[in-house]
């Protein structure tokens, strides 16, 4: 029964770029399906070992600009007499880079903060993601800086010659935004669901007692900000190779902030959690637009809206929901 | 090592918090088998021995070691996977987790699932999760707990915090388990049934030392008792040597408590 109901959700899911004939909706969408990728590699931070990453665009931006340049290719003049050239590479490859690279830079991550948490894990992610942007403005001779990195080709896959499909049209792109969305969501339920996302939530819940029963914490915690970096880098790199241009502002605090807004309103610790805040708050913005509010009042009522959920239900949705459902079947079954 | 060999060793300890010293110069050692109980007023240095004993804290000299590996300087967990488990005074349970979900948190170092294997859904995870689960329901069992299996332990009634809290240490299989008053705010029904499981986890061969107040368990369970005030060792021995050594009494027990005894 559960299962025939994933099933059918997948199918539903799956099916929207057969039905769906506005492009512009898809395309909202897949840029949604992004966000909700970014928001469930944050969940699995936030939510489980309960370590704030303020800084999470910076895996995200990462991986955009890694897969980019790789895809591009790059010459820079490290020093006056000696650059450092590579050929453009495939962009299958190019992405593959940048989930790795992203994946490298949360183990550093997790190293140098192996001995800090709450607030100084905060303070330590949010000067990453700072440095890193400084870094994209400013190394014109790489990243271009402000100007962008223009032309990233798409994703093309198959023989040359034979049989080639290219990533070019928006329904393309939600069929492997999707895959990929279901991948990271599959991957994190096996990790939660195992020691390894137990250690994670005994980390969150009572640091002391879980190394009093042999938990090496430091380890879990860099497992998980590893798998976290990489999964927010392959929304990353899934944004560039759609979108096509990359600029510093992918850096930007506010897409932190939304992926924070889309785990707490949603449920953090909880997988449908940023699944259903991402849907909310990655939609809410274009149906305001449908609805031709004055933009000032859309974005009161987006403000507003993310206050009642946090002030209502400050578990977020998900739990909200579940407790509900319980309660009813409960009352249901014992009159 | 023979059943009446010294399981853990504590030699010349002394841990300090800046000009205090906690515990100064003390050595006991606890045989493998018995039940070793640390006594003494508040601010003895028991807690502070604990803490040292288990990694918590890094004393300021002296020598702790267990089946002949050194503990000092190992980190807590690295001591918890030689054995050493400990539980805490102020009651810690994993609050939000059900208590089905506390103990298997506590099964960590029974289980040999890598990263990647979890990962790539190995059947051999799925295998060892189900083991797992075994386990867990055998020491809900044996605890006692088993039909709070799916309550969050924020919502446990006291006595049976403490009890997860036990279930817990158990779960990391101890061959050496240290208990911080865990009868403290029990009623005496508590406490006796408590003292049931105490015998009974060390008819499993678990060597147990004991920080504790309430002397009628203490003289109940005890093999040895090692009286600590100030920092300092005063007195050890069998429980009715303690109860008749005057410097015990005049720190700690009191006069009344030897004409009830």
């Amino acid at each position: 029964m559960k299962r025939a109901l994933t099933a059918a959700w997948l199918l539903f899911l799956a099916s929207i770029p057969l039905w769906l004939t506005d492009l512009y909706a898809l395309h909202v969408l897949i840029m949604t399906g992004i966000f909700i990728i970014a928001a469930m590699s944050l969940n699995l931070l936030l939510g489980y070992t309960g370590q704030l990453s303020l800084g999470h665009v910076a895996f995200f931006g990462i991986g955009a600009y890694v897969s980019s340049l790789v895809s591009l290719g790059f010459e820079v003049h490290l020093l006056p007499d000696w650059a450092v050239r590579l050929a453009p590479k495939p962009v299958w490859l190019a992405m593959l880079c940048g989930i790795v690279l992203a994946g490298l830079s949360g183990w550093v991550i997790g190293r140098i903060s192996f001995k800090v948490r709450g607030a100084y894990f905060v303070i330590v992610t949010v000067s990453f993601a700072e440095v890193v942007r400084l870094v994209a403005l400013n190394w014109v001779e790489l990243t271009q800086g402000p100007m962008a990195l223009n032309n990233i080709p798409a994703l093309r896959l198959g023989l040359p010659g034979v049989a080639e499909l290219t990533f070019l049209r928006k329904s393309a792109n939600y069929w492997l935004m999707f895959t990929i969305a279901v991948l990271c969501y599959v991957l994190i339920r096996r990790l939660v669901r195992s020691r390894a996302g137990r250690a994670m939530v005994a980390l969150r819940e009572n640091e002391a007692l879980a190394t009093s029963v042999g938990v090496d914490v430091t380890q879990y915690l860099v497992l998980a900000t590893v798998v976290s970096a990489a999964m927010a880098g392959a929304a990353g790199v899934l944004y560039a190779h759609y979108v096509r241009i990359v600029d510093p502002d992918v850096f930007l605090f506010i897409y932190t902030v939304t992926m924070v807004i889309m785990v707490i309103s949603g449920g953090k610790g909880t997988q449908a959690g940023p699944i259903v805040g991402g849907l909310i708050f990655g939609l809410l913005p274009e149906v305001l637009r449908a609805a031709a509010i004055k933009p000032e009042v859309q974005w009161v009522i987006y403000g507003v809206l993310m206050i009642l959920i946090v002030y209502f239900l400050p578990e977020g949705i998900v739990p909200a929901v579940r407790h509900w459902w319980r309660g009813r079947v409960s009352t249901a079954a014992a009159p | 090592m023979s059943a009446s060999g010294s399981g853990l060793v504590v030699e010349r300890l002394r841990v300090r918090f800046g000009g205090l010293t906690a515990v100064d110069d003390v050595s006991f050692a606890v045989r493998e088998g018995e039940v070793l109980s640390l006594i003494g007023p508040n601010g003895a240095g028991k807690t502070s021995a604990f803490n040292a004993i288990t990694g918590y804290i890094q004393p300021a000299s002296g020598e702790i070691r267990y089946r002949g590996a050194r503990l000092t300087g190992l980190r807590p967990n690295a001591i918890a996977a030689l054995g050493v488990v400990r539980t805490f005074q102020k009651t810690s349970v994993f609050a939000g987790q059900t208590v089905h979900d506390n103990v298997a948190i506590g099964l960590h170092l029974r289980s040999r699932q890598r990263p990647l294997a979890i990962l790539a859904g190995l059947p051999s995870v799925t295998r060892e999760e189900a083991r797992l689960a075994r386990e867990t329901a055998e020491i809900l069992a044996f605890v006692g707990l088993k039909a709070r299996r799916d309550a969050i332990a924020a919502a446990l009634p006291y006595g049976e915090l403490r009890l997860l809290e036990v279930a817990i240490a158990l779960a990391a299989k101890p061959t050496l388990l240290l208990l911080d008053e865990p009868v403290s705010g029990m009623n005496p029904v508590e406490t006796a049934s408590f003292m049931r499981l105490l015998g009974e986890i060390r008819e499993r061969g678990i060597t147990v030392l004991l920080v504790e107040h309430d002397m009628r368990m203490v003289m109940g369970v005890s093999d040895r008792i090692v009286c600590l005030n100030q920092g300092h060792v005063i007195a050890s021995g069998t429980p009715a040597e303690i109860r008749g050594h005057p410097e015990v009494i005049a720190a700690y027990l009191g006069t009344k408590y030897v004409h009830q005894g």
